[in-house]
């Protein structure tokens, strides 16, 4: 089975024409009418989740200096030159707490997979899907009932229940990041790391390519790029290449178990998937 | 029914200076934008009701790029979450350097010809 995915999101439209694109996705009637748009909706889940843990910008900032600094590996990627964080909080403000660089870019771009039930022959070794989930709790952020339950949970749990395995057993995490708030808010959701303590978890060096779970090693949605579908099919990509053994001069320790995640909407759909190594 | 439909009490409602929501008849649970079932229990019985307007700010964002050219205008502004007193959350506009927790009472404001909710400090 061939999943493709290519969109000329940066090329095929003006900035404003994005924008506005961007701005229909509330509620048409609660939230749409106010000039609320997706970044102003992460941004409202980021100012609780900042205040609720009592964390910094600062601490945000530290996810698109990691996948910034991931990206540089990959030559592919569209943003490469070095960020600090500092030059995250100094980025122009779009919605309070996030600024420029908390976002991801507006990218042109294309991802294709190929699903077979035989293993792969290429060179290499073959991966495995080995289970599935989702979960759907909401649809808009009005209507999120609790924000430490958003639905990444229930849907990797049984992504986990069909592998059968957990957490403990994945050494690779691909994880959706349209926003420096996206990954804290589903690392922790996920279990990866304490509430409050992804920021700290990443200063520790976990997500780096020499960490026990290296995070998005092509720079994720913040950097590598994200051209729409084919955005969060680069983070399967990357997966599969590190499982296999075939990233080239990015590939970092032999993994055996990645865990995907990704959502759709503003924390609304949640899917995840089990990738492992066959010998 | 669209959701339009569906929220039109609410909708109705903002443009005669009145905030509504949806509690459901069976369990009495406060509903989140326009249902047609109660997210707590799936009764389809959900009545419409007036708001007091009075509640806490559960989270805040000041925006910097708007989406559209009326927005454009009014750059920076306020959006806020609040959690209205009768359990309902709803979204609107409110003063610069509103804080998560701040006590806020609505009222009504138009912006090119649509209600919008406003939050003030109480």
């Amino acid at each position: 089975m061939l999943v493709l995915a290519g969109e000329n999101r940066a090329s095929g439209q003006s900035r404003d024409g994005a924008i506005q694109t961007l701005a229909q996705v509330g509620d048409a009637d609660f939230e749409v009418p106010n000039g609320a748009s997706v970044p102003a909706y992460y941004a409202l889940l980021a100012s609780r989740y900042l205040h609720e843990h009592g964390l910094s910008e600062a601490d945000l900032a530290e996810f698109a200096v990691l996948m910034r600094h991931h990206a540089a590996s990959h030559p592919d990627a569209q943003l490469t030159a070095p960020i600090t964080v500092a030059d995250v909080l100094a980025s122009k403000p779009i919605a309070s707490p996030l600024k420029l660089l908390d976002c991801c870019p507006i990218s042109d771009g294309a991802v294709a997979l190929v699903v077979s039930s035989q293993p792969s022959r290429h060179d290499g070794h073959a991966v495995a899907l080995t289970g599935a989930g989702q979960a759907h709790h909401h649809q808009h952020v009005s209507a999120i009932a609790d924000t430490l339950d958003m639905g990444a949970s229930a849907s990797a749990q049984r992504a986990f229940a069909e592998a059968g395995t957990g957490l403990a057993d994945v050494d690779y995490l691909a994880i959706y990041d349209s926003f420096t708030i996206t990954l804290a808010a589903l690392l922790e959701e996920l279990g990866v790391c304490p509430r409050g303590g992804s920021a700290e978890h990443l200063r520790s060096g976990a997500f780096g390519v020499t960490g026990a779970t290296p995070l998005n090693t092509h720079g994720g949605l913040m950097s590598f790029g994200h051209s729409g579908v084919g955005g969060g099919m680069a983070h399967i990509a990357e997966a599969y290449r590190q499982l296999a053994g075939r990233a080239g001069a990015r590939q970092i320790a032999p993994r055996r178990r990645a865990l995907l995640h990704a959502d759709g909407g503003v924390l609304s759909a949640h899917v995840s998937l089990i990738l492992e190594q066959r010998a | 029914m669209s959701t339009s439909q569906l929220s039109k009490p609410f909708t109705e409602g903002l443009a005669q200076g009145v905030l509504r929501y949806q509690r459901c008849e069976r369990c009495g649970a406060a509903q989140r934008l326009a249902r047609y079932a109660c997210t707590a229990c799936g009764e389809t019985a959900l009545g419409w009701h007036d708001a007091r307007g009075t509640g806490r700010v559960f989270s805040v964002t000041e925006v910097k790029r708007a989406p559209t050219d009326a927005f454009k205008a009014m750059v920076p502004y306020t959006l806020v979450l609040v959690d209205l007193d009768e359990g309902a959350r709803l979204m609107g506009h409110a003063p610069a350097g509103l804080a998560i927790g701040d006590r806020v009472h609505a009222s009504v404001i138009t912006l090119d010809g649509q209600p919008l909710i406003r939050f003030d400090p109480v």
